[in-house]
C-alpha cells in the first residue's frame, strides 16, 4: 500500500467513525435546528468516507463496502479522538468538532495541492462542504470558549487527535454495531 | 430567538415564506436556515429576518365593498354563473341566437 493510499485511508476512517459518532446526536442535539445541523454534518462526514473509500478501492482492487465494513476492528486507522462515544455531553462533541475540523482543513488543503488531478478535484469537493462544518464549528467555539466545561474537553481530547492505531473498547463496540449488517447478510451494500 | 426565512426558487422569482428557526444570534440562524432550507438545492437565494423585524398587518378598512379597488377588478365569477345557467335552461336564454 503505497503512502497516499493509507493516508486516503486514514482521511476516509476517520470521517466514516465521526459521522457515525456524530450521527448519535440525531433526535437528541440541544435544539431542533442543531438536530438537523448536526445531522448533515454527520452524513456529509459519512459521504466524504464513502469517496475517499471509492478512490482508495480503485487502487486496492477492492469496494468502498469492504475497505469501510470488512475490515477487522484492528485494521481501521481512525484517530483516537473520533472514536469516542461523547453523547450526551455536548460540550465535549463541539470540542471534538472544533478540533477536528482545525485539523482536517490543513491535511485537506495538503490534498488539493496533489499532483494527482482527480484527487486534487475530489478533495476541492470535500472541501467546499468542509467550509460549512468550519463556519458550524467556529460558531459554537465563539459561543463556548470561555465555558470552563468545553475548554476542559478541549484540552483532555486535543492529544489524541494524532494518536492512530489504538483502538479504545468503545470503538469495538461501535465496529459490531457498524458491520452487524454487513456481516448478517453476505454482500449487504451501504 | 425565532427568525424568519424566505426562499426564492428560481433566480428572478419572488421570495415566499419557507418557515422558521430558533437560533440564539445571527450567525447561527443563517446557519440553520442555510441547512433547513438550502441544501438540497430547493432554494437560490434565502432571507432571515428577525420575527421582529417582519410588521403584520392585518386590518384592511373595507367597509363599503369598493372591490373595483381590488386587483382582482369586479368579481365575475357571480356573473358568470348566472350566464351559464341562464345558457344551460335553453333559447330564451343567452345562446338563443345561436339555433
Amino acid at each position: 500500500m503505497t503512502d497516499q493510499v493509507q493516508k486516503i485511508l486514514e482521511i476516509a476512517d476517520d470521517e466514516l467513525i465521526l459521522g457515525w459518532r456524530n450521527s448519535e446526536w440525531t433526535g437528541i442535539a440541544p435544539l431542533l435546528e442543531e438536530d438537523v445541523a448536526f445531522s448533515s454534518i454527520a452524513q456529509n462526514e459519512i459521504g466524504h468516507a464513502r469517496a475517499l473509500y471509492e478512490r482508495a478501492a480503485q487502487e486496492l482492487g477492492t469496494t468502498a463496502d469492504e475497505l469501510a465494513f470488512d475490515r477487522s476492528p484492528e485494521e481501521y486507522r481512525c484517530s483516537r479522538l473520533v472514536q469516542l462515544r461523547l453523547v450526551p455531553d455536548w460540550a465535549a462533541t463541539i470540542a471534538r468538532h472544533y478540533l477536528y475540523e482545525t485539523a482536517d482543513e490543513e491535511r485537506i488543503g495538503v490534498l488539493k495541492q496533489s499532483e494527482d488531478a482527480e484527487l486534487a478535484g475530489l478533495a476541492a469537493k470535500i472541501d467546499r462542504e468542509e467550509a460549512y462544518h468550519r463556519m458550524h464549528a467556529q460558531m459554537w467555539f465563539e459561543r463556548l470558549h470561555d465555558e470552563p466545561r468545553f475548554k476542559a474537553a478541549l484540552d483532555e481530547l486535543q492529544p489524541l487527535l494524532d494518536v492512530r492505531g489504538e483502538h479504545t473498547p468503545e470503538f469495538a463496540t461501535l465496529w459490531e454495531e457498524m458491520t452487524s449488517v454487513r456481516r448478517s447478510l453476505a454482500g449487504a451494500t451501504w | 430567538m425565532i427568525y424568519e426565512v424566505f426562499r426564492q426558487e428560481r433566480k428572478g422569482q419572488a421570495f415566499a415564506h419557507a418557515g422558521s428557526v430558533e437560533a440564539p444570534n445571527e450567525e447561527f440562524a443563517e446557519a440553520y436556515a442555510r441547512e433547513q432550507y438550502g441544501r438540497r438545492g430547493e432554494s437560490t437565494a434565502l432571507w432571515v429576518a428577525p420575527r421582529d423585524a417582519v410588521h403584520e398587518i392585518d386590518d384592511f378598512a373595507d367597509e363599503l365593498r369598493k372591490n373595483y379597488h381590488r386587483v382582482d377588478g369586479y368579481p365575475l365569477k357571480e356573473k358568470l354563473g348566472k350566464a351559464r345557467e341562464l345558457a344551460a335552461k335553453g333559447p330564451r336564454g343567452l345562446s338563443a341566437g345561436a339555433g
